[in-house]
């Protein structure tokens, strides 16, 4: 069998993925007050991980990453709808979030809030689902 | 404010998604989802219990009230719904766990049911038009995975069908409700009923109100049906009975929302227009009903000229019709499942579902015989089975409002049906019994447990029909004041 030459994009991605990883968190944490959050975020996630089964093969992706993505989609959305519940116990109405601003010890003053749970949870279903399609339709067998 | 509005919603897609993650053991899949189911409907007779007390149940979702936010609405019509829907699906449950098979059991077949249900729940409680669309295409994913689920030559012909005809009605949809807040600047029920009872319905509005009668025609089965007998026939029978018994009411439900909230002030054109639409509904679908002589064919054409009928006492805008057409639609969902599964169960074991290739079940299957019977004159409104009330209001409620061609049809096309299943019973049941046990393809054991609850179901619903009278009519006084429901919903005292 003839072995593909590809030494570049092999090179490339194995740099790109950092970067595109460390992107994707940084447009998931700005999402709360500037443009990005869990959809966007997700989705550069998963661009990374595309492009690793791209440059590598899916069987040696899936080695080193585990994972059942249907799983990873179906625990996105729970996390969503569980963070919804949250607002509930609190006797307030379904999907309430709330922030608060607290002292951190290397961050400073911080603002936490519980829509991040939530754009956690949508980042998730995301991930799960872009690369469920995508391998879905990779995978010729 | 009031919580247990969404529980209907999300007590369905948390169990669901359990069960994706715990995809490996069928039989947690198996408890989970009739426990869900069950609570779902234990929460909708709470609910029906508040609101005959307090009035609408309203959640305004993440406190933003309306019109701002999305707002879930538990009005009486909507919540009988729900519990009617949580019936029907606990007993095609228990005919899929005989019925559906290991493979599409491991196939998520459990999560794409729960799935289906928070989406038509969804579509029951939600009080704005765009989260209606959300939830219809929550519903819909959902009915294009169980419909092709198993992959059949059959099945996937049907599939590409239903996929097309319904992504087509989920672009008019949008673009109707573009329109609709382009004119308004609203997509709350409530507000929409406010703004256009203001403005007055002029001709543009009521152009979008027939483009929103289009699409839910489309998902109802009226008049526009040519999709319905083909896939609701093909994927197996768990599935067509949950779909014939929900997915058609969604869209009925939507029309009776629409047309009787929103755009009621030129009931000359628009329900008029569903009235015309009804009256061809029926009788196309007792033609089809009648000429043809496969089960499933026969079952389909039944489902759409009940379609019809319900419609025909919405299109007369009037109490009597109303009330009819609720009371039709609450045992329609009950019958169209009992006759899905019956018609299934004499699938299951002839292995065929021509007519003419089997007789004389009556011997080995008497209950069988006698429960397809009753839900044959139920099904047809012989009184005192559940579909006679239903079918005498509608009736009056033609006849007072002077359609009576559409009364007429209405008689005249229960007779088809009556004669349609009939030939079932006469041909199936009747005559020299061609099978032996020994050749029987398949057996009843387990499959008659949900088929006697909804054969219980639709004659206790005949009797005791005076029991629900005072939520049917709660449910008809909000229906026919709208002003009830918007104050409710917008806060006004």
């Amino acid at each position: 069998m003839k072995v593909p030459n590809d030494i570049i994009i092999r090179s490339v991605t194995k740099v790109a993925v950092v970067i595109i990883l460390t992107f994707a968190i940084n447009l998931f944490i700005s999402g709360h007050h500037h443009p990005g959050g869990g959809f966007i975020g997700g989705l550069a996630f998963s661009s990374a991980l595309i492009l690793l089964f791209l440059a590598f093969d899916i069987e040696t992706v899936r080695k080193n990453i585990p994972v059942d993505f249907k799983v990873v989609a179906a625990l996105g959305v729970l996390i969503s709808v569980l963070t919804g519940i949250g607002g509930m116990i609190f006797n307030m109405p379904f999907l309430t979030q709330d922030f608060d601003y607290f002292e951190l010890p290397i961050f400073g003053k911080t603002e936490l809030a519980t829509a991040v749970l939530f754009d956690i949870g949508v980042a998730l279903a995301v991930i799960g689902t872009s690369l469920t399609i995508i391998l879905s339709i990779g995978d010729d067998r | 404010m009031n919580n247990l509005i969404i529980l209907p919603i999300i007590i369905p897609i948390i169990a669901g998604l359990l069960m994706v993650i715990f995809k490996k053991s069928i039989k947690f899949q198996r408890i989970l989802s009739i426990f869900a189911i069950v609570s779902t409907g234990a929460v909708a007779v709470i609910l029906i219990n508040q609101i005959s007390k307090d009035g609408i149940q309203i959640l305004h979702l993440g406190g933003w009230k309306a019109p701002f936010g999305v707002s879930m609405v538990a009005d009486m019509f909507a919540t009988i719904l729900i519990l009617v829907t949580s019936i029907v699906a606990v007993c095609c449950l228990l005919f899929a766990f005989q019925s559906i098979g290991e493979k599409r059991e491991a196939y998520y077949f459990y999560p794409l049911f729960l799935f289906l249900i928070t989406g038509v729940n969804g579509s029951f409680m939600t009080g704005d038009i765009f989260n209606l669309f959300v939830c219809f295409e929550v519903m819909l994913v959902s009915s294009y995975v169980l419909i092709s689920l198993g992959g059949t030559k059959i099945q996937l012909r049907a599939s590409i069908q239903y996929i097309l005809i319904n992504v087509i009605s989920s672009f008019l949809f949008l673009v109707a409700i573009a329109f609709l807040y382009a004119m308004t600047g609203t997509l709350n029920f409530a507000h929409l009923a406010q703004r256009v009872a203001e403005v007055g319905q002029d001709g543009l509005l009521t152009t979008v109100a027939i483009l929103l009668l289009i699409v839910f025609s489309l998902k109802a089965g009226l008049f526009l049906f040519y999709w319905l007998p083909g896939s609701y026939s093909a994927p197996p029978t768990a599935i067509s009975a949950i779909f014939a018994a929900l997915l058609t009411k969604v869209g009925i439900y939507a029309i009776i929302r629409t047309f009787y909230l929103i755009f009621y002030h030129e009931p000359q054109i628009t329900h008029l227009l569903i009235g015309i639409l009804a009256a061809i509904t029926m009788v196309l679908g007792a033609i089809g009903a009648v000429a043809y002589g496969d089960i499933n064919r026969i079952l389909t054409y039944n489902v759409i000229v009940g379609v019809g009928f319900i419609l025909a006492g919405v299109a007369t805008l009037s109490v009597e019709g109303i009330t009819g057409s609720l009371y039709y639609l609450i045992h329609d969902m009950i019958v169209k499942a009992l006759i899905f599964l019956l018609g299934g169960t004499v699938i299951h074991l002839t292995g065929t579902s021509k007519l003419n290739e089997f007789s004389g079940l009556i011997r080995l299957h008497p209950q069988l015989g006698w429960m397809f019977f009753i839900a044959a004159l139920s099904l047809s409104g012989i009184p005192p089975l559940s579909g006679f009330l239903g079918k005498v209001f509608i009736t009056e409620g033609t006849f007072v409002t002077g359609y009576f061609w559409l009364g007429g049809i209405g008689l005249l096309t229960s007779l088809m049906v009556l004669y349609s299943i009939m030939k079932i019973f006469i041909n199936g049941f009747w005559g020299y019994t061609v099978l032996t046990e020994e050749t029987e393809k398949g057996t009843t054991k387990g499959l008659m447990l949900p088929i006697g609850i909804l054969t219980a179901l639709t004659i206790a619903l005949g009797l005791g029909s005076e029991g629900i009278q005072t939520y049917v009519d709660l449910a008809t006084q909000t229906l026919m004041n709208p002003e009830i429901y918007i104050r409710a919903v917008l806060g006004i005292k």
